[in-house]
């Protein structure tokens, strides 16, 4: 029993404050991320996730440039992306996918030349890789209140207007008609995705970081039709993948070609579609049409 | 004044005080797009009425909605709404069918969907939302998700949604617009029994005034963003329709059914409200 364990769970694993880091700032953002990405899924902004992950590698590579947590910088920019593309989107959805594509593409132009430095004029090695692809085994401890803080902001954002948000997206009109301010809430919604988007950036990177907001939502979606408790399927399934990711990532530092172990972000996106592949393979449950289920 | 209003309107001797009225419509213009799209509207609704809006395409049922639900700030005039509130029923709403939003969640958003915090599980809460499915003969789809239910469904749905907060008035747009025959006379019976049973007013717009003739207390007529509005008979008539159109028209009756011609049948005629289909 125990030559098994040790043959799934690497030794040291449960020992090293690295890992111990990992695990806490991983779940905090997995289940932040499940549930935020909830209603990035249902109101139909997966794409303006898509753009404040990417515009929050300005930020972070310019973090690394004056020598603050990349987390700043993520949150930071992301934030202020979610401001600018409410501010200049107009309703129409046309609009929105404008205003988002225009902040896109400045955002990722001034961080490729911010990558640029931070590769040419810095002594950090493998900042782009961190930026860009996570690197959940060095976040500094340091960080954790922060992660805390920002997560616990964006849970109570959608928390609190959790039926707003919901009748919203159903029809806004709908919304208005029942007294929903139908333009605060859905900036407020934006802003918790920007945190969101920034927190994961942080575990799996900017690049992946929608991965884990859109992927566990979209697999979850499809186990129950009760909003609430696709909220909490949601975060469960990111946990899951993260703490995995985590376990297979620490198990790959004795694996070939390199025996240098493989990225943590790999395992956790591969996982995340390996469950959603899962839950679409399995036939539509509860919910569906009447009489079917 | 040039419309057939004054003559028509309900302000008889059953009606002295206005402030019963659970709509006012008070001389309403409206513009999109630097067009104006209603001129002059004006009409009362009374508690328990049921009053179809009609007019074809474009003669600005859904603007003159819109400006009733606040949707849209009227150019000129007022509209007023008594204290218990409109519900309102959208044509269709678009929901992806994988989307974890239930038939029941939606009816609960129609009491609470404005106010803050995750609801904790509530009996009393259930029990409305129960009652409000079986009011609209939907208790068998309560726990489908909306993205899956049919037009009809959908719109029962959305029915029960607008009417669990009771209020005053409802309104419709266009809600038989994609029904079939069957469907249709569901709707049209659902709504008058609601109307009759919980004294509330209904609003329906249509293009097609035929199916709602049998439970229409009054009507409300638009043609070219102009209004005539009494009781169905007094307004449907070939002398208050060609005003309105300002051209001529002649109301036929067929078997209990309204045709609106145009044409003085010398040229061309040209049906302006299709007929019912002949079976019924």
């Amino acid at each position: 029993m125990n030559r098994v364990l040790t043959a799934i769970v690497e030794p040291g694993f449960f020992s090293s404050a690295p890992v111990h880091v990992a695990l806490l700032v991983g779940g905090m953002v997995a289940v932040v991320s499940g549930i935020i990405g909830t209603f990035t899924v249902m109101r139909g902004q997966s794409y303006a996730g898509h753009a404040l992950a990417d515009i929050s590698v300005t930020g972070g590579s310019g973090s690394f440039l004056i020598g603050i947590s990349p987390l700043w910088g993520f949150a930071g920019t992301s934030v202020a992306a979610a401001g600018i593309m409410d501010l200049i989107g107009v309703r129409r959805p046309r609009g929105r996918d404008l205003a988002t594509g225009i902040v896109r593409g400045a955002g990722l132009g001034l961080g490729a030349l911010f990558l640029y430095w931070d590769t040419t004029h810095t002594s950090t090695t493998g900042a782009t890789v961190t930026i860009l692809f996570g690197s959940m085994f060095t976040i500094d401890s340091s960080v954790i209140p922060v992660v805390a803080a920002f997560g616990l902001a964006a849970v109570g954002i959608v928390a609190a207007l959790y039926r707003p948000l919901l009748l919203s997206s159903a029809s806004s009109d709908l919304a208005v008609v029942r007294g929903v301010r139908v333009r605060t809430t859905g900036a407020l919604c934006l802003v918790a995705i920007a945190l969101a988007v920034s927190l994961s950036a942080l575990t799996i990177g900017a690049i992946l970081s929608t991965a884990l907001l859109v992927g566990p939502a979209a697999t979850a979606l499809r186990l129950t039709a009760r909003p609430a408790l696709v909220m909490i399927w949601s975060a469960l399934i990111g946990l899951a993948a993260t703490w995995l990711g985590i376990l297979l990532a620490f198990d790959s530092y004795y694996w070939p070609p390199a025996r240098q172990g493989w990225p943590v972000s790999f395992f956790v996106v591969a996982l995340i579609l390996i469950f959603y592949l899962l839950a679409q393979a399995r036939p539509a449950g509860r919910g569906g049409k009447p009489g079917r289920g | 004044m040039t419309m057939p209003r004054t003559a028509l309107s309900p302000d008889g001797p059953d009606s002295q005080d206005s402030r019963e009225d659970v709509l006012t419509v008070d001389g309403v213009s409206a513009r999109l797009g630097g067009r104006e799209v209603l001129h002059d509207v004006r009409f009362t609704i009374r508690p328990g009425e049921f009053v179809g809006l009609i007019g074809s395409n474009g003669a600005g049922k859904t603007t003159l909605l819109r400006v009733i639900l606040g949707l849209l700030p009227p150019a000129a005039g007022k509209v007023r709404v008594s204290e218990g509130g409109v519900g309102y029923v959208p044509q269709k709403i678009q929901l992806d069918p994988d989307m974890p939003l239930r038939a029941r969640d939606l009816v609960g958003l129609g009491l609470d969907g404005q106010r803050l915090g995750i609801p904790l599980p509530s009996r009393s809460r259930r029990k409305l939302v129960d009652e409000m499915l079986r009011a609209v003969d939907a208790e068998h789809i309560g726990d489908a998700r909306v993205g899956n239910l049919s037009g009809g469904e959908q719109q029962r749905i959305l029915i029960a949604h607008a009417l669990i907060s009771r209020p005053g008035l409802l309104l419709l747009d266009e809600p038989l617009a994609n029904l079939d025959i069957a469907s249709e006379q569901e709707v049209v019976a659902l709504l008058a029994r609601i109307a009759r049973e919980q004294r509330i007013a209904v609003l329906i717009s249509a293009h097609e005034m035929n199916p709602l003739l049998p439970v229409m207390d009054r009507i409300v007529y638009l043609a070219a963003g102009r209004a005539a509005s009494g009781p169905t008979d007094e307004v449907v008539r070939g002398e208050v329709l060609s005003e309105l159109y300002g051209h001529h028209v002649d109301v036929i009756h067929v078997h209990g059914r309204v045709l609106v011609v145009a044409g003085r049948g010398d040229g061309l005629d040209i049906p302006l409200v299709p007929a019912a289909p002949a079976a019924s």
